[in-house]
């Protein structure tokens, strides 16, 4: 291939990967708030995001013939799936894990593994009732163009000028970026500038400590868990706009990568997480390109590697950086005693 | 504070179980003549509308299950030794090849359970005795059932085949050189070894030890492929596989292989903790999934490899003719003896494994393994153990599995059957081998019998939507069974003791103190327990954090 089509490709491959990588930054959010405070991996989180994609899916079905504006639409799909996917997650708190405070580790985590199950039938159930297994999203119209690519509107310089240099992107991955950085940021405000955030903060460090000064550690858990289930709703149908179609099945592999993402940039840590759903949304994407690098460089073992391959790629990640640098790039190292 | 309970303590009396030898044999009689005859078609059709309630699936369900409820029952009642192993060997090895001779399912039933037994007992060194939890336990599965497929079937033949065709530059200098740097490798891996058990173990070392390991690989690679070039002229030879007569030894290879793996994962995970093992293994468990899905020369991909073959004992097959077997049921009844003496193998090496000083290193390891660390037990060499020989069970049934089914493909080996592995541990109770044979039969029955038994039934039933289909249910009902487990009774349906008491320190102390022998340690009991209460947490040692 030549270096002039090559380079616009890669650059493409790499914007795709970023746009991917805000869909799993804010799944890992969910993720690694749960374990910051309670030191559990939360397995039904794939399961509490794709239950928002479903809440999106259902909302833009219903309002698909309304003459409402499209960013409106997207507005209440959004907002229906954060306070479903929030109030799920919290009520999984309350039912299945709260009890078990105190028990093994091996117990809440079986128990995780047990409600992300559950929740799979249920939702292919509900669906099911009506008929439908894979749901594919009725975007408004308009989401699926390219970004500023009418003519005579106001950012059609811009556009123009991206697609000179050889970026394609759509409008909806623009919306998608923007939406991530948008709940990204009112994230950071909770927890760094609020009182329910310092309390947040002072339950994961510490949470009998966080007892003693008069914190009750239930409520900031309940909240956490709702704050997280509430992204996992936003990430949920940022997710079904980006790929399109979904079942009940489909939230495992985005959660997977999504974990370790969270392990990657130092689970705990919330700019961590980012940065590493950032890095495997890119990672992933290039694995799925290998050939070409492979037809490029003359490596004709390469070019057996394609897409299938991709799937592997977080666990190849995720194994790395647990032998080399387990408290992930942006972890604090905790020492463990007895 | 507390005054010694001047009352004489209440002395429970010893629990006494009362003899059931009686209750076992009439159970046993019973349960075998409604299985036989429920099977017999002859005498079913004579029995008019009865006949017709004990061929409903659901009912067919139910007879299967109280007939194999027969062997739980002689393991748990109080009975006399001779009706235990009159109705042990009865049912195993009398009654029901005998109603399997008329169902041939039946047999298929059997041999699955038995299958998911061993896999269980396998998880549950892993998970209930080691303390690991390993989401990626059927792994070692495909491992041993790959291992039997592409050498039994035609598989072997394109792939030599394959080799023929582009045998590039490799000829029997390539083996020269692929035998020489194996040796090489090898020997100076063993070498390596023997200074670090001298010495500290430096850098230089290390990277040498490292270097070597993949020198090994090459090597072996290189060996490998030569061999296949020179072999590649008997292609059209072994267009149907190797000779059966080399199941014998696959069964030896599969467990080697399974346990080589099993090490070779094991090797950089095993360092990690809890959950954070949980989410590699399931990540490596998908990895030889997505391999066996893409390595299409070998595994045939996701179309899977069929036909596979099995070993033929023309003895056996003989004897069985004899007692009446028809021979296309030879094969089954081979197979059923065959997983018979293997999970009877499997069952008495977990029992000596358990008393053994590597077992109770493996409690020790669970239960804290800092301070197990603290005690001189080697945390990596000890996992790696449990890993290797949870693998073992899983690799050799793999095989039996891959001559039973003479069809694999990546989708028999995807992450909901380690879960299911799972759940039948969790089921049974961790750390038991009873309870864990127990939930591998009662999830197996559940999966194979009694929901496509129950969605068969519902299909007739006009006013339940075809969504509600029971037999679609599986996750839902794994996933409860793990949920509902683990918030009621953690330790399982037959629990281990040890395992029991530390889910239930708290219950025990009271326990303790309400049967009076609290009068000088205990004493001020009451006034901690307040305390344990709120810190309950703490009394995990930091181990498991």
């Amino acid at each position: 291939m030549e270096l002039s089509v090559l380079l616009p490709f890669i650059v493409n491959v790499i914007i795709g990967g970023l746009v991917l990588g805000f869909v799993y930054a804010i799944i890992a959010l969910g993720y690694t708030m749960v374990y910051g405070v309670l030191q559990l991996i939360n397995f039904a989180h794939s399961e509490v995001f794709i239950t928002g994609a479903v809440v999106g899916f259902e909302i833009f079905r219903i309002l698909e013939n309304s003459a409402m504006n499209g960013y409106l639409k997207l507005l209440l799909a959004l907002v229906a799936a954060m306070i479903v996917s929030g109030l799920l997650n919290v009520l999984i708190e309350r039912l299945a894990y709260r009890p078990l405070r105190g028990a093994p580790r091996l117990v809440p985590l079986i128990t995780a593994i047990g409600v992300s199950l559950i929740l799979q039938d249920t939702l292919r159930f509900l669906e099911g009732l009506q008929g439908r297994f894979d749901l594919t999203y009725t975007l408004p119209a308009g989401f699926g163009n390219k970004f500023c690519a009418a003519e005579g509107s106001t950012c059609a310089p811009l556009g123009n000028f991206l697609r000179t240099i050889g970026v394609d992107v759509q409008l909806k991955d623009v919306i998608l970026v923007v939406v991530a950085l948008v709940s990204l940021s009112v994230l950071n405000y909770v927890v760094n500038r609020t009182r329910l955030g310092k309390a947040i903060r002072a339950v994961s460090q510490d949470r009998v400590t966080a007892g003693l000064m008069g914190i009750d550690s239930n409520r900031m858990i309940s909240a956490t868990f709702l704050i997280g289930g509430a992204l996992g709703g936003v990430s949920g149908v940022l997710f079904g706009m980006k790929f399109g179609t979904i079942n009940a099945y489909s939230g495992f592999d985005p959660g997977i990568i999504a974990f370790t993402a969270a392990v990657l940039g130092g689970i705990g840590s919330i700019p961590g997480a980012v940065l590493g759903g950032l890095l495997l949304g890119v990672i992933q994407n290039l694995i799925g390109v290998t050939n070409i690098f492979g037809n490029l460089l003359g490596l004709a073992n390469l070019e057996t590697i394609d897409a299938s391959y991709s799937k592997i790629g977080p666990f190849i990640v995720l194994v790395l950086i647990l032998i080399f640098k387990p408290t992930g790039l942006l972890g604090k190292s905790n020492v463990e005693k007895v | 504070m507390t005054v010694a309970n001047p009352a004489k303590p209440a002395v429970r009396p010893p629990l006494v179980k009362p003899d059931r030898t009686v209750l076992l044999v009439l159970f046993f009689i019973v349960t075998s003549v409604l299985l036989l005859v429920s099977h017999e078609t002859d005498i079913m059709r004579n029995l008019g509308p009865l006949g017709d309630v004990l061929r409903n699936k659901v009912v067919e369900a139910l007879v299967v299950s109280l007939f194999l409820a027969n062997v739980l029952f002689a393991y748990l009642w109080k009975a006399a030794n001779w009706a235990k192993l009159l109705v042990g060997i009865g049912s195993l090895l009398f009654v029901l090849p005998l109603a399997g001779q008329a169902d041939t399912s039946l047999l298929d039933l059997s041999i699955q359970i038995m299958i998911f037994a061993a896999l269980a007992l396998g998880l549950n060194i892993v998970v209930g005795l080691a303390g690991l939890l390993d989401l990626g336990y059927v792994a070692f599965f495909a491992v041993g059932a790959y291992t039997w497929s592409i050498f039994a079937s035609p598989r072997f033949g394109e792939v030599l085949k394959y080799y023929g065709e582009n045998p590039g530059s490799t000829g029997s200098g390539t083996l020269a050189t692929g035998l020489v740097l194996t040796a090489v490798t090898a020997g100076s891996m063993v070498y390596i070894r023997g200074l670090h058990a001298r010495t500290a173990p430096n850098r230089l070392s290390n990277l040498s030890f490292l270097l070597a390991g993949f020198g090994l690989f090459a090597g072996i690679m290189l060996v490998g492929r030569s061999i296949m070039v020179l072999f590649s002229g008997s292609a059209e030879a072994l267009a149907n596989g190797i000779n059966p007569g080399f199941f014998w030894l696959f069964l030896a290879l599969s467990v080697m292989t399974a346990a080589l793996v099993g090490v070779l994962i094991g090797l950089p995970v095993l360092k990690l903790k809890g959950d954070y093992l949980a989410i590699i293994t399931l990540g490596l468990g998908e990895v030889i999934r997505v391999l066996a899905n893409n390595l299409d020369l070998y595994t045939a991909g996701s179309q899977g490899i069929t036909p596979i073959g099995s070993a033929s004992v023309p003895w056996f097959n003989s004897l069985a003719g004899a007692l009446g077997f028809r021979p296309e049921q030879h094969y089954l009844l081979f197979l059923y003896v065959l997983v018979l003496i293997v999970i009877a193998v499997i069952l008495l090496v977990n029992v000596r494994l358990d008393k053994s000083r590597i077992g109770r290193a493996w409690i020790a390891i669970r239960d804290d393994e800092i301070a197990a660390q603290a005690m001189g037990v080697p945390l990596m060499q000890t996992k790696l153990i449990a890993f290797a020989t949870g693998a073992s069970f899983a690799g050799v049934m793999g095989m039996i599995f891959a001559a039973k089914q003479t069809f694999i493909s990546p989708e028999s080996f995807n992450l909901l059957q380690s879960i299911t592995v799972l759940s039948m541990v969790v089921l049974g109770g961790m750390g038991s081998f009873s309870g864990v044979i127990l939930g591998a039969a009662v999830v197996t029955l559940l999966n194979l019998r009694i929901l496509p038994g129950l969605g068969e039934a519902s299909a007739n039933v006009s006013w339940i939507p075809q969504e509600v289909n029971p037999a679609n249910f599986n996750r839902f009902i794994f996933g409860s069974i793990l949920v509902a487990m683990m918030l009621l009774r953690p330790e399982g349906l037959l629990p281990n003791k040890r395992v029991a008491r530390e889910l239930h320190h708290d219950q025990d102390q009271e326990d303790e103190s309400a049967q009076g022998n609290a009068s000088g340690l205990n004493a001020g009991g009451d006034v901690y327990s307040a305390g344990l209460a709120t810190t309950k947490e703490d009394d995990k040692p930091g181990g498991e954090r």
